[in-house]
């Protein structure tokens, strides 16, 4: 059997590829893109014509993972954890509508937010949307998730979430492949009582829904990703979920002395949980993330066993598990390092030498010194946001996907003036189009600077929705054609472009500045440069 | 046998590459193998680090744990010294002497310098020498790998042929210019008589 050193990112997308998956939608997040980008790169995904498509934002990835599933085919829907509360919409009406083809919506969270604002946990999502989730614990486990879930999936008609992390997403190991599946034959849905989800119907699918969720349970309590094994140690019981299972099994040289329960699939499966409980005289809980399995087995009233996890106190309430706490956790001795050195200065990311951003950035500074008033630069997601450093120092807020041009006209129905948005062209397409439409519909005082570098720059250059499309989109929105201006950010422009942003900032409606070059990264790679840097 | 490592640097550095190079001589030799990365926005210049574990039995983390890596393999001399917890008392640190300077309170190089000598076991690499005499700059990275590889538990042979595994796809020039790199980091380490010279 062949073996791969791949990310757990990409054995998840080998293993859909191997369980018959026809498509795979995703928008580009951090720890989450490799999934997708192996399936785009994946000369067996392009021989087995296998859809593999950056969308426009996770809401519309994972609307087409759903119509492509009503279809009869397999399709997932990949994004980061924040990518889910863009798409939670259509993740808990499809619980309802259910999947006819197998429908999996992979997730990857990052505690500790190495790249993201928060470490929101999608696990709770999958309370909401009362389906299952499958958190595999190492990438052959990531591998073997993929048709594992779709199988599940089928067989409930029922969408499955796959939750990773970062650790996982972005660790490689061998993964052992196995057979390959062909793909489902197209055999769309006949039921329109299941997919119209009007009242009368939804009622019904809810309650399909709920009586589904003893079912799940079941499955969960013989699934082969919940694993109970005992000890001669019952001071204490473990529920390791996901990663969490390494870090013990590491600290416990692979034989932990005590009864263990890995969690791996949810629903919690009730049975064993009460089992690992009548065989130890405490419960500690290692997860990822929040205290999700501590605190609904802490609950409210009386418990017979003292519990222990992120909740007590025993581990970290925030950021990511490591060796190092779980072993605290187990009151394992510590292995001792050298100490700490006082020397090293942190040194933040920032954007490349000579990167547009910067240019445009400075500009924006300059022409905001000129306008009068106590203007406010309300940003977004992307690299810009490093426009936030010195230094640049040129902008306000970050706060979500599109949260620019919007809060911008907050601010300016608040009498704010200049409100300035500046955001990046993906963005813009992602969730950046419908504020703008807003603040033309109302003449809103608000200054776009659309940075337009033709490419998903921080997550490494996927293709833009918008690309080549942006002033015609702007036109379309109704920005009026004579505030609707381009600049090229270079240094030899500084004084017209701080002209002509200062222009815009004076006009007191909605207006766009393109500011147009392409990104450094993608311009080298087009180049084809020299590769001693960078991944091989 | 088992090696725990931690790999410290810079953005743009090619410290993924090193990665790689030591991962897949490790997987030829059918070792055990996890190796972790650093993606997304610590990548824009920031700080890259990088864990990569291998030995003959099973392994579990992904993350090396505290007190007991090896060996900390640096591209920058700064870097290296973040990760002293993770270093075992006995551990090695290999590290560049040459600086990245993109912080504008970076601190003096003499004052980095003495720190790493500090450390009970230690090789300082002056990587843009080595990459130099071997033609591209850019190949520093290689330099230092090879400076470390008496402390990483494989065959010189299996990494020079990893190495060159992993730039097949580029021309001659660079492959040569990194495999030179390569070789004259492995003859550094051998011409010192002990790690702690510095």
């Amino acid at each position: 059997m062949e073996t791969r050193l791949l990310l757990g990112d990409e054995a998840l997308a080998q293993g859909a590829l191997d369980a018959g998956l026809s498509g795979a939608y995703a928008y580009p997040g951090t720890p989450s893109t490799e999934i997708t980008e192996y399936i785009r790169r994946s000369p067996e995904a392009r021989e087995r014509r296998v859809v593999g498509s950056w969308a426009t934002n996770e809401k519309t990835a994972l609307e087409a993972a759903l119509g492509m599933s009503y279809a009869g085919r397999r399709a997932m829907a990949s994004m980061k954890h924040v990518g889910l509360n863009v798409a939670a919409d259509p993740f808990i009406n499809a619980a309802l509508a259910g999947a006819n083809g197998g429908l999996l919506v992979n997730v990857a969270d990052d505690p500790s937010m190495h790249s993201s604002q928060n470490e929101q946990d999608s696990r709770l999502y999958t309370e909401i949307a009362l389906v299952p989730c499958v958190e595999p614990a190492n990438q052959q486990e990531a591998y073997d998730a993929a048709a594992y879930a779709l199988e599940l999936s089928e067989r409930h008609s029922i969408p499955v979430l796959v939750r990773l992390v970062t650790r996982l997403a972005h660790s490689r190991a061998p993964v052992t492949l196995g057979p390959s599946r062909g793909q489902n034959p197209l055999s769309a849905s006949t039921d329109r009582t299941r997919y119209i989800l009007l009242p009368v119907h939804a009622r019904r699918s809810y309650d399909r829904l709920l009586e589904k969720q003893e079912e799940m349970v079941r499955e969960s309590e013989t699934s082969p990703f919940n694993v109970l094994s005992l000890g001669s140690d019952r001071s204490v019981g473990v529920l390791a979920c996901g990663i969490a299972h390494n870090y013990l099994l590491e600290v416990t040289d692979g034989r932990p002395a005590m009864p263990v329960l890995k969690v791996g699939q949810y629903p919690l499966p009730i049975r064993l949980v009460k089992r690992l409980a009548g065989e130890c005289r405490s419960l500690l809980v290692l997860e990822e993330g929040y205290p999700y399995v501590e605190s609904r087995l802490a609950g409210v009233m009386g418990q017979t066993l003292p519990i222990r996890g992120r909740l007590s106190g025993a581990l970290p309430r925030a950021g990511e598990l490591s060796p190092r706490l779980v072993a605290e956790a187990l009151g394992l001795q510590a292995t001792r390092g050298l100490p700490a050195s006082p020397v090293p200065v942190p040194r933040p990311p920032a954007l490349c030498p000579g990167c547009p951003h910067g240019d445009t950035c400075r500009a924006l500074v300059d022409a905001l010194a000129l306008v009068r008033g106590t203007g406010r630069v309300f940003s977004d997601i992307g690299c810009y946001t490093l426009g936030a450093l010195p230094p640049y120092s040129a902008i306000d807020t970050c706060v979500e996907m599109g949260a620019s041009i919007t809060m911008a006209k907050g601010a300016a129905d608040a009498g704010l003036h200049p409100a300035v948005a500046l955001l990046g062209d993906s963005t813009f397409a992602h969730s950046g189009m419908t504020g703008l439409l807003d603040c033309v519909n109302e003449s809103s005082a608000v200054t776009v600077v659309l940075v337009d570098n033709a490419t998903v720059a921080m997550t490494g250059g996927q293709a833009s929705a918008a690309t080549g499309r942006i002033e015609a989109i702007c036109l379309g929105l109704g920005v009026a054609p004579e505030h609707l201006r381009v600049i090229e950010p270079l240094p030899a422009r500084h004084a017209e472009n701080v002209a002509v942003l200062a222009e815009e900032i004076a006009y007191p409606g909605p207006s766009v500045i393109i500011a147009r070059r392409e990104c450094l990264q993608t311009l080298k790679r087009r180049r084809g440069a020299s590769g001693q840097g960078g991944a091989v | 046998m088992r090696c725990d490592i931690l790999l410290a640097g810079v953005g743009g550095q090619g410290l993924l590459s090193v990665a790689a190079v030591i991962g897949h001589a490790a997987l030829s030799l059918g070792l055990h193998l996890r190796q972790c990365e650093v993606h997304g926005m610590a990548q824009r210049g920031g700080i890259v680090q990088s864990h990569i574990r291998y030995g003959d039995a099973p392994l579990y983390s992904d993350l090396v744990r505290e007190g007991t890596a090896d060996l900390i393999l640096s591209l920058e001399p700064m870097e290296c010294l973040r990760y002293l917890p993770f270093l075992r008392p006995e551990g090695v640190v290999v590290t560049s002497s040459v600086p990245v300077r993109n912080v504008p309170d970076y601190p003096d190089l003499a004052l980095v310098l003495a720190a790493v000598r500090q450390i009970p076991h230690h090789r300082i690499v002056d990587a843009a020498a080595l990459a130099s005499e071997a033609g591209s700059p850019q190949a520093a990275n290689f330099a230092v790998l090879g400076a470390a590889t008496p402390h990483l538990g494989l065959p010189v042979n299996a990494l020079a042929a990893s190495l060159d595994a992993a730039f097949a796809s580029k021309d001659t020039r660079i492959r040569e210019a990194n495999a030179r790199a390569f070789r004259l980091g492995v003859a550094a380490a051998c011409d010192a008589a002990a790690p702690s010279l510095g």
